[in-house]
């Protein structure tokens, strides 16, 4: 393998990683509040991928306005799935919320599929995310120059949220003590509720870029970006938003120099995240970044 | 006689998997694993070396099992042996973490073998699957199976292994505290339940005749979920009444997918909604409903004559009256 080959692979592992740690984002968001896996979250990427068709195909506006109705649309549908699926449960015990949280991402997929029928539908990319180029024999598609930008920008607006601002400090209360917090005055229902907000709105920009990276859009789009993701935000240490991004960009150029240095082992691409996390749970289950956690915790 | 042949497949797949949920509490999502492993090596051993050759044309299996061929009895226990081989090196990893790190890790494990299947093409003919398998799975060996499956799980939860179990359900440190070894105990009856998940898979294979890769995804898991769910996590009873009334009402919702005339009018049929209808139960029945159709009452002939007598189900006998 030669440097030019090296670097190629680089960045199609930064643009790849920086989708899965906006998507992480999202899991690690809700899990460091509510110590749940949201199996929901992938789906809102699906969601957002639709909407985003219906807008541009169907009523053919401007993609600017489509793609913000999308996010838009995606940020609300957090809320409502919170809402429905997870609040009426917060008391219960954790094996119903996460039955709950797989029934809502069966609901929302099979919904999908009742709408807009099993047939994958060609995601109208807009002109300005398309084409490449071409620097010294490197192939460097537009698209992945755009998905870390929109990613860097993203986060930089999530940082200022969580540590300079009232609802950013009261997220942060919560996720350390959640009854005391409630105890101080604090409408901790409101706090959550944006928290899947903020979460979803991720998401919805990450399911729009992923749609751009691979043109198609079906029901079950966002299964496998969902748990890869998620796996990254494990590798990262769950619950903590640093650690989210460097699992996202870790698990992104792992995959993509695997395929890289050993294309014989194409086919198991999509084994490698889950051998992955076997052995970090087995090694260091807290990820990379994340503070011991109690066994009450885990 | 396809229908309870399915029906008994599933009551034998729900019991197990009501075993590690509803009885020791952990949510493990990675039975469609262990059914794909048990299906495939059920399936392999039964069928001669000329359907293998006739089966594998774009990579040869390998050697050793490409000439063997086993009676059915023995092929099946195959795959709960290959399946429980899984599971014991699967278990170490899984029961060192719990709550949502076992669930994501046992779905893991079904991706993995999925992965697996679709790629080793020497032992599983990839995604072309295998075809033309002999319908062995008869009534005799479905039911034989599920009540076999059930007599175990049930005796087992009585047991004082089974308190220990569901001492560890309700508290964990708990359980500790009293002595109980929850690793082994755990590993236990993981182990036990994918013993039966790989019976059921290879009891699956000789039924459908035809196994892919694409049979075997997270749906299966699913619907087991809703099953146990709906009975009640924890009921063996309610895991078999469950099992029953889904594979029945499977068949009875096909209704609503196909176009139906009612008082003249035809509503046009939605395909798919099957899924939407089930999930959207689920979902309902986990919220509103939780203990699910049975709770973690069991059936009992003694409850039944205090049922007959007017007794509520679950109340000691006597305790009532002055």
């Amino acid at each position: 393998m030669d440097l030019l080959t090296f670097l190629q692979q680089l960045i199609n592992g930064l643009s790849l990683g920086s989708l899965y740690a906006l998507i992480a984002i999202g899991y690690t968001l809700v899990y460091g509040i509510l110590r749940l896996i949201n199996f929901a979250h992938g789906d809102l990427l699906m969601v957002a991928a639709y909407v985003a068709v219906m807008g541009v195909g169907l009523f053919s506006w401007p993609w600017p306005a489509a793609f913000g109705l999308a996010v838009g649309l995606t940020g609300l549908m957090g809320v409502l799935l919170e809402r429905g699926a997870y609040r009426p449960l917060r008391r219960a015990p954790r094996i119903s919320l996460l039955i709950s949280a797989i029934a809502a991402s069966f609901l929302l997929e099979n919904l999908a599929l009742v709408i807009y029928g099993g047939r994958a539908k060609p995601f109208p990319v807009p002109e300005m995310f398309t084409g490449a180029f071409v620097w010294g024999g490197l192939f460097v598609p537009r698209l992945s120059l755009i998905i870390p930008l929109v990613t860097g920008a993203l986060l930089a607006g999530l940082f200022l949220i969580i540590y300079r601002t009232a609802v950013g400090r009261a997220m942060r209360a919560i996720a350390s003590d959640l009854a005391t917090v409630s105890l101080m005055g604090i409408d901790v229902n409101r706090i959550i509720a944006f928290t899947f907000l903020l979460g979803s709105l991720l998401a919805g920009a990450g399911g729009l870029l992923w749609a751009m990276k691979y043109p198609q859009v079906n029901p079950f789009m966002g299964i496998l970006p969902g748990l890869k993701a998620f796996i990254a935000a494990v590798l990262g240490g769950i619950g903590n938003v640093t650690g989210a991004v460097l699992g996202g960009l870790l698990l992104g150029f792992l995959e993509v120099m695997i395929v890289a240095f050993f294309p014989a082992w194409a086919g198991y691409r999509d084994a490698v995240a889950f051998t992955l996390l076997i052995v970090l749970l087995l090694l260091r289950p807290t990820g990379l970044l994340g503070e011991a956690l109690g066994e009450e915790k885990l | 006689m396809r229908l309870l042949n399915n029906v008994a497949i599933f009551i034998t797949l729900a019991v197990a998997y009501n075993l590690i949920n509803g009885v020791c509490g952990q949510l493990h999502l990675g039975p469609n694993a262990f059914i794909t492993l048990g299906a495939y090596t059920a399936a392999l051993l039964t069928m001669t070396p000329a359907e293998k050759t006739l089966n594998f044309l774009v990579t040869p299996l390998y050697w050793p099992l490409s000439q063997a061929t086993l009676p059915f009895p023995a092929a099946l226990l195959a795959g709960g042996l290959v399946a429980v081989a899984f599971a014991l090196l699967t278990g170490f990893p899984v029961f060192r973490v719990r709550g949502d790190y076992l669930a994501i890790v046992t779905l893991g494990f079904g991706e993995v073998v999925r992965v697996l299947a679709n790629n080793l093409q020497g032992v599983t003919n990839g995604p072309l699957g295998l075809k033309g398998l002999y319908p062995y799975t008869n009534l005799w060996w479905s039911w034989g199976v599920a009540v076999a499956a059930t007599a175990v799980v049930a005796a087992l939860v009585n047991s004082s292994y089974g308190r220990a179990l569901n001492a560890i359900r309700e508290d964990e440190t708990a359980a500790k505290a009293m002595g109980i070894n929850t690793f082994r105990h755990l590993l236990g009856a993981y182990l036990l339940s994918a013993f039966f998940f790989g019976v059921g898979g290879g009891l699956l294979a000789h039924l459908i005749t035809t196994i892919s890769p694409s049979l075997f995804t997270f749906f299966l898991t699913f619907n087991l979920l809703i099953i146990i769910v709906v009975g009640g996590l924890g009921s063996t009873t309610g895991a078999i009444l469950a099992a029953a009334g889904f594979t029945l009402a499977g068949e009875w919702l096909r209704i609503v997918e196909e176009p139906t005339a009612i008082f003249g009018f035809t509503i046009p049929g939605i395909p798919g909604m099957r899924m939407v209808i089930l999930s959207l139960a689920l979902l309902l029945v986990i919220i509103f409903c939780r203990r699910g159709l049975m709770g973690r009452r069991e059936f009992s002939w003694a409850g039944l004559g205090r049922l007959l007598r007017g007794g509520l189900p679950g109340s000691v006998p006597g305790a009532g009256r002055p």
